[in-house]
Parts: structure tokens; C-alpha cells; sequence
């Protein structure tokens, strides 16, 4: 069923098709909409589960932990300073290995204060060993989801997952969403039975101390799931394609790839406004692309050097930055073509931080300093006013 | 008010839940309080534990000392681990299949831990937590907690040759969760092994938050010899330095009274390297009579006379 709705409703929609046993929440702008939603469907009897009101995002992050460790199917979401607050918490859940799926509502870090969208909050969390989903648009958000707990819940992965829905772009935006139907829902995504879970019928020890001999194996092993992760979620894709008639995506999306010497590669919503410059350099006879990354860990590292091959640049456009490093994204995709001879000239543009809007002007105006080859490593839209100023 | 319990009781459990061969100090406090409470609670019970010498000592993988369905995830979230795992029950259809345990040290309780303790309590889930006392950060080195006492010396809160040690009076925890209005509260201590397990087997039968603290000493913290755990427990009690209660529905409903077995705190005090310090110049009379006061305001407030 089609319904022209409000992101945060997309998402907790297919949160509900999911039939979580337990949801914990705690407000942060702009995620909020999403737990009043699940609050709602529960108030109204629709969604069916133990919704808990937290102390903080930290508590909420470990409620889902218990929960999924009983053997729960659990849900929470959190964005900016909650997550950092989770953040704690959220490598325990990597580390025990339980498949909890979160929503990150993503918005900049404090200070100063922001309430606004980068995408600062999941990149502080990318070696956390969460699998990390980023959507362009609420179909896709609705879609991730209920791919999401299918990943994580596979007995090879148990892993969990950030979906990750650019703050008030998406969160707050309307738009035409398909909703699943419960009953394909149902057969594409099955209850979650655990092999191992907190009961008295079998009485096991969770949490550990493990001691040098033993604890590095277990990070090598993460690592090991993150590789085999990637192509069960290309096959997740696939059934999904097949159960729903519709294909949100694998690890990537290929836009006007064809041909294409100079590509821009980005993640999220920012994607839409990058595809509409590219329809207008295409118009013009430049041979420009997109290719959308939608899964950021496990980075999809050999699916991009393949999808980039032949292309002459590579145009980085990224709402994150390591402070003290650069855009890393960026990074990681010159990390990916190491020593590759085919490997493409990669320019870095950071922007839309903090909320800060990008037109379809400043993607054409980085496309041409890269075609001119000067300023490839930069800050989009600085304002000189705003550099002036003495804090 | 006096307690009476100890003379109707049982003898305790014999089969242990918390099997030996853990690798706790010789005379610890919190293994011999733990694995009284665990045995009262019996085998059908779910134990989320926080990080400290419990969960360090009791599973050291691949080994476990834990013969129940056992949890460790970090230092501050056991009750809200314990939360998510009340909730998964219930949304499961398994609600009844087992008590549900959540515990840790002081510092993990009442300093790192209390805000996730405060929503557990407030949200009325069905969990029994229980603070194993030993009134310092142990894992780390002996650091001092909101739980450490006055005058006690820590690595953080040194004595000296300008300092008595740790300048501040125990938080009143018990209180800070009665005040929650919770149903039921106590305090206990591993020197009263029967009171300590009657009150878990109490705790367990009442529904909703419970929070039971255990005065449960360190030998190696509080410097004592390891035999001296169970009569330094009660020594605590007998001065009215640890007034041992219930409360229920916050009402202060039994306490133990000290009648003709009441000590002056030098008693407590004097067998005990963290207060060595009080003892070692003439000054350090007047901070016992400090610390004498508050025996003195205890067992006023308390009633325990």
C-alpha cells in the first residue's frame, strides 16, 4: 500500500512489519518522531510489544541488550549525542554478537550545539562493529529495516545493525512510501530463534572476561563476519527484490555509471540532489555518475574498486570528517584502490555540516574544479563571515 | 521491630549456584554474600552482573563459576540489562520462568550506575538488585566510591600528614531507592549469612523493584585478616556503623537491634588498615568520636537500642 508519509512514520512502520518484542526509546531531535510513532502504534493496540520509556540512551541501548540477549527481537534508535552516549553500549552488543537493529536519526556532534544533519554521529561509531545501512530516500529507509534484522538474525552474521536516515531531510520529510505487506513481511523475515539465549532450560554464561589468550580472536572474527556479511546483504537484496517486487539496493547503487569518466560517490539523502547535477551534466555532454555507497560497514571495498573501474575521478562529496585526518569516506575509497594502477584521482569535498544546505550549484562547482584541477581536498560553502569571527 | 527471623530459619541451602573453584581472595565478602543471596534465589533465576571483582573473579572464559543463566555487559547497566531482560520475558510468553537478579558493587550502584538503578526502580520492573557493599572501588585498586566511609583511606582518598581520608559520610543509597517508592528495601550485611538469605527469599516473593544492600567486607582493601570477614560484618552492625533494616513501601518495617551486644566503633575500626591512620596519632581521637556520632545518630534514627 502506497501512503504519502513522514520518514520517522516510514521507518517505524516497517519497524512494526518486524514485530519487535521489545523497543526502548529516549528523545533526542531529530529522532523522536520515530519512537512517538511505535509509542503511538502500541498505545493503539497495532503494534504488539513492550515499548520502555529509558533514563537516557544509554539505558536504552541496554535494555535492547538484555532483551536480544533473552532472545528478543529488539529495536531502539537514537541520533547525534544519544548515540555518542550508546556508544559504549553499542560495541558491548557487537562484541556479544546480538542482532539488535537501531535507527540513527543522523545529525551533527556538539560543541557547538547543532540540531541539524552531518553525518558525524555514525561516523563516530564506524569500528564499533555495528553494520551501517544509509538511506537516500524513505522508501529505501522502510525497505533497510526489515533487510536489516534479515542480515543481522542470520546465524553467521550476529552482528547489529545502525540504519542510518539523514535528521529532518528524512526524518521530517513526506513522501510516497510503499508499506510492505505483513503477511510477506512475515515470510521473508521469520521469528528470531537464537541458538543461544539467556534461559534456565540451558544455563550459560554471557559477558565474559576474556583474557589476553583469548579476546583478539574474537575481534578477528567480527572482521571475518564483516567480510561475509557483505555478500549475504547483495543476497538479502535479491529475496527482497523477489518477496516485494521492488529493489531498494545492495551495498551499492550505480546512477548514470555508464560510460561515465568522472564519478561522484556520497551516501544518504545528499544522493538525490548529486543525481539532478549529474542529470544536468549529462544534458551538457559531460560524461558524469553517482555511485551511491548504502552499506558503509561492512565497507564495500572490492564492489566499489569494480564499480569505479576505468573512471578517470572520483569525487568524494561527504557530511563527515576525522578532525585531524580529512573526509572518510574519502579515505577509505583511497584505501580501497592502494596500490592499484587503475586506481582513479580522488578529490574530497566536505559538506552540508551541521545542517548547512547544499544546491545543486556547489556540486557543479566542485565537479569543475575537478575537471580544472585545482581545490580538490576542500570545505564546500565556507562563509567568510562565519571565519572571521573571533569565538 | 527486633528481628527474629535468624531463630525460625531453615538451615541453608546446600546445593551452590555459584560453584567454588572462582578465583575471589581468600575471606572476600562479596563471593560469600553473592553466593548466599544466589543460593536463596535458587536456580531459577537470571543474574545480569556489572563489571568489578565479582564478574572478573566468577569467569575468566572459558570458564564460569555461574551455574544459573548469567549476564555481564558493562559497569553501570546491570539493573537496565536486567530491565530488558524482564521485558523480553514477558513479550515472549516466558514471564515467571525465572527471578530476576541484578547486582554489582557499590561504585557500580551508587556512583556509575545509579541513573539506570533509578529508571529500573522507576519503571516497576519485576528485578531484585543488590548492592555488594564493599565500600570501594576493589577491581581497580581500592578507589574511593559515594559509598566509601567517612575517614576510611583509599588509594583516592589517601590519609596524610594533612588528611583523615575520605572527607565524606556514606551516600544513603537505601534510602535514595526507598524514596523511589518501591516496595521493598533492606539491608543486609555477610556477617548475618540467614538474615542476608531470608531477605533475598523475601525480596523474591514481592513483585516489582526491590534493592537489598550488602555490607560485604574486602580483606584486602579494608587491610584485615581473611577470617575476620564474617566478624567484621557484624562488628559494622553491633557498632551501629551499618544499621541492617527493611523497608517496605518506604517504612522502616524491622530493624536488628544491638541490645547488650553493642560495641563502641573502635571495635570496627582498630582491626581494620583503612582506618589504621585514626589510631597512629593522638588527633585521630577526636575523628573517632566523629565517626562515634555517627554510630551514635544511626542508632537514634534507627531505633536499634
Amino acid at each position: 500500500m502506497k501512503k504519502i508519509i513522514e520518514g520517522s512514520l516510514a521507518l517505524a512502520e516497517a519497524v512494526k512489519l518486524c514485530r519487535p518484542h521489545v523497543v526502548s526509546a529516549y528523545p533526542i531531535t531529530p529522532q523522536t518522531h520515530i519512537v512517538e510513532n511505535l509509542a503511538q502504534m502500541v498505545a493503539d493496540g497495532e503494534l504488539k510489544c513492550e515499548f520502555v520509556n529509558t533514563e537516557s540512551e544509554f539505558g536504552a541501548a541496554s535494555v535492547v541488550l538484555g532483551a536480544s540477549a533473552a532472545g528478543a527481537r529488539a529495536f531502539s534508535a537514537s541520533s547525534s549525542q544519544g548515540l555518542l552516549l550508546m556508544a559504549e553500549v553499542l560495541f558491548n552488543i557487537a562484541g556479544m554478537r546480538l542482532p539488535v537493529v537501531l535507527a540513527c536519526a543522523n545529525r551533527s556532534v556538539s560543541a557547538p550545539i547543532n540540531i541539524w544533519n552531518d553525518q558525524q554521529d555514525a561516523a563516530a561509531l564506524r569500528d564499533a562493529g555495528l553494520i551501517q545501512f544509509f538511506a537516500e530516500d524513505n522508501q529505501e529507509v522502510h525497505d533497510m529495516i526489515i533487510q536489516a534484522y534479515k542480515v543481522c538474525e542470520n546465524p553467521e552474521i550476529c552482528l547489529p545493525a545502525l540504519v542510518n536516515l539523514d535528521g529532518f531531510i528524512l526524518t521530517h520529510a513526506f513522501e510516497p512510501v510503499e508499506i510492505c505487506d505483513q503477511k510477506l513481511v512475515d515470510e521473508f523475515l521469520p521469528p528470531y530463534r537464537p541458538a543461544n539465549y539467556l534461559s534456565v532450560d540451558k544455563p550459560m554464561t554471557f559477558g565474559a572476561l576474556f583474557e589476553p589468550t583469548w579476546y583478539q580472536e574474537t575481534r578477528y572474527r567480527i572482521q571475518q563476519t564483516m567480510e561475509e556479511a557483505k555478500p549475504l546483504i547483495e543476497e538479502v537484496s535479491k529475496d527482497f527484490e523477489k518477496t516485494f517486487g521492488r529493489f531498494s539496493g545492495g551495498l551499492l547503487e550505480k546512477y548514470r555509471m555508464e560510460n561515465a569518466d568522472t564519478v561522484f560517490v556520497s551516501m544518504g539523502s545528499v544522493v538525490g540532489t548529486i543525481k539532478d547535477a549529474v542529470d544536468e551534466l549529462r544534458k551538457g555532454g559531460e560524461k558524469a555518475g553517482v555511485l551511491k555507497v548504502r552499506v558503509f560497514r561492512p565497507f564495500p571495498t572490492e564492489a566499489i574498486t569494480e564499480a569505479l573501474e576505468g573512471v578517470k575521478n572520483v569525487i568524494v562529496m561527504e557530511k563527515m570528517i576525522s578532525l585531524g585526518a580529512g573526509g572518510i569516506l574519502a579515505s577509505e575509497i583511497k584505501n580501497a584502490f592502494y596500490k592499484n594502477p587503475q586506481a582513479p584521482d580522488v578529490s574530497n569535498f566536505i559538506f552540508g555540516l551541521g545542517g548547512r544546505d547544499i544546491p545543486l550549484e556547489s556540486i557543479l562547482e566542485a565537479y569543475a574544479k575537478v575537471k580544472k584541477q585545482e581545490n580538490r581536498d576542500v570545505f564546500v560553502d565556507l562563509r567568510k563571515e562565519a571565519l572571521e569571527v573571533t569565538y | 521491630m527486633a528481628d527474629k527471623t535468624e531463630k525460625k530459619e531453615k538451615p541453608p541451602v546446600v546445593e551452590s549456584f555459584l560453584a567454588p573453584g572462582h578465583r575471589a581472595c581468600a575471606g572476600c565478602g562479596v563471593a560469600l554474600a553473592a553466593r548466599l543471596a544466589l543460593n536463596a534465589a535458587g536456580q531459577n533465576t537470571i543474574v545480569a552482573t556489572a563489571t568489578g571483582c565479582l564478574e572478573v573473579f566468577s569467569t575468566p572464559y572459558p570458564e564460569s563459576a555461574w551455574k544459573v543463566p548469567w549476564i555481564h555487559s558493562l559497569f553501570e547497566n546491570p539493573s537496565a540489562v536486567a530491565a530488558g531482560i524482564e521485558v523480553a520475558l514477558k513479550a515472549l510468553g516466558r514471564e515467571g520462568e525465572a527471578n530476576i537478579i541484578a547486582q554489582g558493587g557499590d561504585g557500580a550502584t551508587a556512583d556509575i550506575g545509579i541513573g539506570c538503578l533509578s529508571g529500573m526502580f522507576e519503571r516497576g520492573h519485576n528485578i531484585l538488585y543488590i548492592c555488594y557493599d564493599n565500600e570501594a572501588y576493589m577491581n581497580t585498586g581500592v578507589q574511593r566510591s559515594g559509598l566509601t566511609p567517612f575517614d576510611s583511606h583509599t588509594t583516592t582518598s589517601p590519609s596524610g600528614s594533612v588528611s583523615w581520608g575520605n572527607r565524606t559520610e556514606k551516600k544513603p543509597l537505601p534510602q535514595i531507592a526507598a524514596a523511589h517508592g518501591i516496595p521493598y528495601v533492606a539491608v543486609a550485611t555477610a556477617g548475618y549469612p540467614m538474615d542476608l538469605q531470608n531477605k533475598v527469599k523475601k525480596a523474591l516473593g514481592i513483585k516489582g523493584p526491590k534493592y537489598l544492600q550488602v555490607h560485604s567486607p574486602c580483606p584486602l582493601g579494608w587491610a584485615y585478616k581473611p577470617e575476620d570477614t564474617i566478624e567484621i560484618g557484624r562488628l559494622a552492625v553491633l557498632t551501629g556503623l551499618y544499621p541492617i533494616y527493611e523497608m517496605e513501601n518506604t517504612e522502616i518495617t524491622k530493624v536488628r537491634k544491638l541490645g547488650k551486644k553493642r560495641q563502641p566503633v573502635e571495635a570496627y575500626l582498630k582491626p581494620q588498615g583503612r582506618f589504621r591512620h585514626l589510631f597512629s596519632k593522638p588527633e585521630g581521637k577526636e575523628e573517632i568520636k566523629r565517626i562515634q556520632k555517627i554510630a551514635d545518630g544511626n542508632i537514634e534514627r534507627f531505633g536499634l537500642v
